[in-house]
């Protein structure tokens, strides 16, 4: 159970960024691939637990689950696995060990709580 | 109003900075020559049998020493105090994993340069050490034959993220019914390619096998470097 110390650094980095630019936020979104050794639903729990007492008390996180993708050496493209259970290609069966996606712990953006100014 | 919420892209990983200190501690390492080489598995699947038997038969050829990691008591550090090895346990408190920053303020006082191989037992779980880099040459990841064959299918992520994996505790193979061909073709499934060794640091089989890989990891590392 290591979500609430990552659910802390995502609401430090998520601060850190905020006040450098000087806004408030409604929102984190996160990238979380299915190999990241986090789950979802614990993280999400969590972050509210990170949020108490913090500027960013009361936003959400909308995390964009990230499937896992292989490298298959025969068909020498990007493939899905069977399973995380079955690191083979799903389309030609070869034993494929290269993850390229589904490790990813990643803040990718922040949605901002007050309406942008009209710049046009 | 707006009609759409305003997003501004950041794209940082969160676990930046343990992987900062981590590849600090990697530099330090290659710099000092020392192969470092961590153990992640469940509570009680025979890692500190396992460390106290490695580090016990290297001393005689190697300069090894060990970190080892824990809720909470001295007692792997003290067991492992008998290999003669310099050995400091790191409490985490409730903390269910090693952080490389954790590692780094172990290892302040000790001079790496002294060292041929560094171990670094992780705290006993399959779950959160996956998730942290601690700057190591080679993840170690255990089962014993106790546990299962399906060890690796439950916990895909953590075998996925180590290097090598060994099955520990065969002398007691037999009598749990323990079929090291289902359990190898788990391994391989979740991490194809993965070497495999299995031993007992009880009576010493297969121990052999595992020091010789160590031993040419060494070499090869310090090939590297010297390049």
């Amino acid at each position: 159970m290591h979500e609430l110390s990552i659910a802390i650094s995502i609401v430090e980095l998520a601060q850190e960024e905020a006040e450098q630019r000087g806004v408030q936020l409604e929102a984190v979104h996160l990238k979380l691939g299915a190999l990241s050794g986090v789950v979802k639903e614990a993280l999400l729990s969590c972050y509210q637990m990170a949020c108490e007492n913090t500027p960013l008390e009361g936003s959400r996180l909308v995390i964009e689950d990230v499937p896992v993708v292989i490298f298959c050496p025969s068909c020498q493209a990007q493939r899905s696995p069977s399973s995380v259970q079955l690191f083979c290609c799903s389309e030609c069966h070869t034993p494929a060990s290269e993850v390229v996606h589904g490790k990813e712990l990643e803040v990718v953006a922040l949605e901002i709580k007050e309406c942008a100014p009209n710049l046009v | 109003m707006c009609p759409e919420p305003r997003l501004i892209e950041v794209r940082k990983n969160v676990l930046k900075q343990n992987d900062v200190v981590a590849r600090a501690l990697r530099d330090r390492f290659r710099a000092a020559g020392v192969f470092v080489v961590s153990l992640v598995s469940s509570p009680g699947s025979g890692k500190t049998a396992f460390l106290e038997k490695t580090l016990t038969q290297l001393r005689p050829n190697y300069r090894v020493a060990a970190l080892v990691g824990d809720l909470a008591t001295e007692n792997d550090a003290l067991r492992l105090a008998r290999s003669q090895a310099p050995v400091k346990q790191i409490t985490t408190g409730t903390l269910c994993h090693l952080e490389a920053a954790m590692v780094q303020s172990a290892l302040e006082e000790w001079d790496l340069n002294q060292l041929d191989f560094l171990f670094i037992e992780n705290v006993g779980n399959l779950v959160c050490p996956s998730s942290y880099d601690l700057g190591e040459d080679v993840r170690l990841v255990l089962i014993s034959v106790t546990e299962g064959e399906d060890k690796p299918l439950k916990y895909p992520t953590i075998f996925n993220s180590a290097d090598v994996a060994i099955v520990t505790k065969v002398d007691l193979a037999a009598a749990v019914e323990f079929s090291w061909e289902t359990a190898y073709n788990n391994i391989q499934a979740v991490r194809p390619g993965m070497p495999v060794f299995r031993l007992s640091a009880k009576t010493g089989e297969g121990i052999g096998e595992y020091f010789g890989f160590l031993a040419a990891r060494l070499r090869e590392s310090r090939q590297l470097a010297a390049v």
